[in-house]
């Protein structure tokens, strides 16, 4: 059951994308864009999509038991590290210069775009690369 | 400020749907829709391995289904430089690895548990994105 339930969020994930056309760069580049001609749509994506994901916090308060799972698997170090503050930045660097972020970057496989593909490619060796460092 | 291209009503529904499939996996599955480590884990990791191959699979799946019932034709307008193709891509694999996440996870998954340190995240990278494009601009 699980993996059904994986395969329907992740199609309806990445249909949600295509319907506030975020796996269009162009359209994300506009929202960075706030100091020139700005496009706000994707301010409004986090906020509806935030308006429906804010109450799993009750949720996580009151304990429920996931439907398929034992528990709730989440994030257990709370600590503001270097890490998070210099992965995000760099993320936010290579997101400003092309307009793509993961989510996106997978969904418009859909699209066969070699540009867009030549960026996961970039992206996954990248993933590669830190987990063999770090090892 | 000049306001363009801007569709408030698709971007606020696509979100209620992105919404949507982030509480669904979180109370069916109990856990968090960060893209970033979904795919990570489908590579790198043994723990759910079938489930995270599956969503990343209907990520792909979620606009040709769009494309089938909705509309054929998607916008898709990316640079055609390859060096910052791959340079941009580097730079979101490193540092969504090194940062534990993107968009999603940070952005979306933990500024709705308010995790201090997707609050922090998502600041950092917003604002790192934004002088990104405004420096780009410049050249």
């Amino acid at each position: 059951m699980r993996g059904i339930i994986s395969l329907v969020c992740g199609i309806i994930f990445g249909f949600g994308l295509t319907v506030a056309s975020m796996t269009n760069p162009e359209k994300v580049l506009g929202f960075l864009n706030i100091f020139g001609a700005w496009d706000p749509s994707l301010a409004f994506v986090m906020a509806g999509a935030i308006l429906i994901t804010s109450p799993m916090l009750y949720l996580q308060k009151h304990k429920v038991k996931p439907w398929f799972a034992d528990n709730f698997s989440l994030p257990t170090f709370k600590e503001i590290d270097k890490n998070l503050i210099l992965g995000a930045t760099l993320f936010g660097i290579g997101w400003g210069l092309i307009g793509l972020c993961p989510g996106p970057a997978i969904a418009s496989l859909a699209l066969l775009n070699i540009n867009s593909i030549i960026f996961l490619i970039s992206m996954i060796s990248a993933f590669f690369i830190v987990q063999v460092i770090r090892r | 400020m000049t306001i363009i291209n801007f569709t408030p009503i698709e971007a606020f529904l696509g979100g209620l749907i992105i919404g949507f499939s982030v509480v669904l996996f979180y109370i069916a599955n109990g856990r968090i829709a960060g893209i970033s480590g979904i795919v990570n884990n489908s590579i790198f990791s043994n723990v759910n391995r079938f489930d995270n191959i599956l969503f990343v699979i209907g990520l792909v799946i979620g606009p040709i289904l769009y494309k089938i019932i909705i509309n054929p034709e998607i916008n898709f307008n990316i640079s055609n430089s390859i060096p910052l193709l791959i340079a941009a891509g580097f730079l979101v694999g490193v540092g969504t690895k090194i940062g534990s996440g993107c968009t999603s996870g940070h952005g979306i998954c933990g500024i709705s548990r308010f995790s201090k340190r997707s609050i922090v995240a998502t600041l950092i990278f917003m604002i790192s994105a934004i002088l990104t494009v405004f420096i780009k601009g410049l050249l």
